[in-house]
């Protein structure tokens, strides 16, 4: 029981967050906006964070800047060219698909590519094969697993 | 298995493929070994690129510490080189450098002008009482204002900004002497050259 009661009482508890009461805006709107754009930039000094999930003094006076300008009516990637402009792209936490970083968007899907060509390759010569052993294989694993589900 | 006695040879001769895990394994652990031995050798002391190189300096208009009759504005960094340098009273490398501000205050090569970044003015004007005032004219920066408009990432950071008031410099980390003799000083007299 006690047990128990511990473990709900921890479900109760709050992640701690970066951004501190004080800095949100009053208008529910635009302080979502801000965490929208928060998010998308990468605090500075840290390897992989955002601004928004970040403790770093200069991540906090950049929250503030952020939301400093939403109110002063500057759209959400006004925002974020202006960050842009003075850090380069390298404050975006989400990278440009770019020249330069081309091969991050393609590499998974290259790879994914050229796994498939090799287990087809693989596959067809198993199948063409007249070599008796890798055929009988290729037959005991499919009766194996046709007998584990009746 | 496919290479037993009975089979066909063209297995052996395609083994070489299963390196290849092995060899890129290897490559990669090559690669983070030498980012890693660079960062600890201090080669690469700011992972930010300057993106503000050949740009004219942004606008501000920061106020001056108590007991200082003028702040630092944009303004000021027009018709001739100037130096300027982000520091903080709680910015352990800005000790370090210091002592070397001041003997470039001293050799009047340049105009040295000081933010005050993220810090109370109080604090600065007890770091400059104690060390020397190495700065012809410092502005305060308590929230990053100027720091984010210089991308400024951390301190020290110092800029070489030209006579038309363009940004032609940037030294990420603290000034050493040897950066001072082989780059910062040569740029110095190639700006000051320039119409």
């Amino acid at each position: 029981m006690r047990r128990l009661v511990f473990a709900l009482a921890l479900l109760l508890a709050a992640p701690a967050f970066a951004v501190q009461p004080y800095e949100m805006l009053k208008d529910p709107v635009l302080e979502a906006r801000a965490r929208d754009v928060s998010k998308g930039l990468r605090c500075v000094v840290c390897q992989n964070e955002s601004i928004d999930d970040s403790d770093a003094e200069i991540a906090h006076d950049m929250r503030l800047l952020v939301r400093e300008r939403l109110v002063a009516g500057d759209t959400n990637q006004q925002i974020v060219d202006y960050m842009v402009s003075r850090y380069g792209d390298y404050v975006r936490l989400k990278p440009r698909l770019m020249g330069s970083t081309l091969i991050l968007w393609l590499g998974p899907f290259l790879i994914l590519l050229l796994g498939s060509f090799v287990v087809f390759r693989r596959m067809k010569e198993a199948l063409e094969s007249p070599d008796l052993t890798t055929a009988a294989d290729i037959t005991v694993a499919s009766t194996d697993s046709g007998e584990k589900t009746p | 298995m496919a290479d037993s006695t009975a089979s066909v040879p063209a297995p052996r001769a395609r083994r070489w493929p299963y390196l290849i895990p092995l060899v890129a394994v290897l490559a990669l652990g090559g690669v983070f070994t030498k980012r890693l031995l660079d960062v600890e050798n201090g080669l690469e002391v700011t992972a930010l690129p300057t993106v503000l190189l050949n740009t004219p300096v942004p606008d501000f208009d920061m106020p001056p510490l108590p007991g200082h009759a003028e702040g630092l504005k944009s303004a000021d960094l027009k018709g001739q080189v100037y130096m300027i340098n982000f520091w903080g009273s709680w910015c352990v490398t800005c000790l370090y450098e210091h002592p070397i501000l001041i003997d470039i205050a001293k050799s009047r090569d340049v105009p040295l002008y000081g933010v005050a970044w993220r810090d109370t003015p109080e604090k600065s004007i007890a770091w400059l009482a104690e060390r020397g005032d190495p700065y012809d004219k410092i502005g305060q920066d308590p929230n990053s204002k100027a720091a984010i408009a210089f991308g400024v990432a951390q301190a020290p950071e110092t800029f070489l900004v030209d006579k038309k008031g363009v940004i032609r410099y940037k030294q990420p980390g603290p000034i050493t002497p040897d950066a001072w003799r082989n780059d910062i000083l040569p740029k110095i007299l190639e700006l000051k050259a320039e119409p």
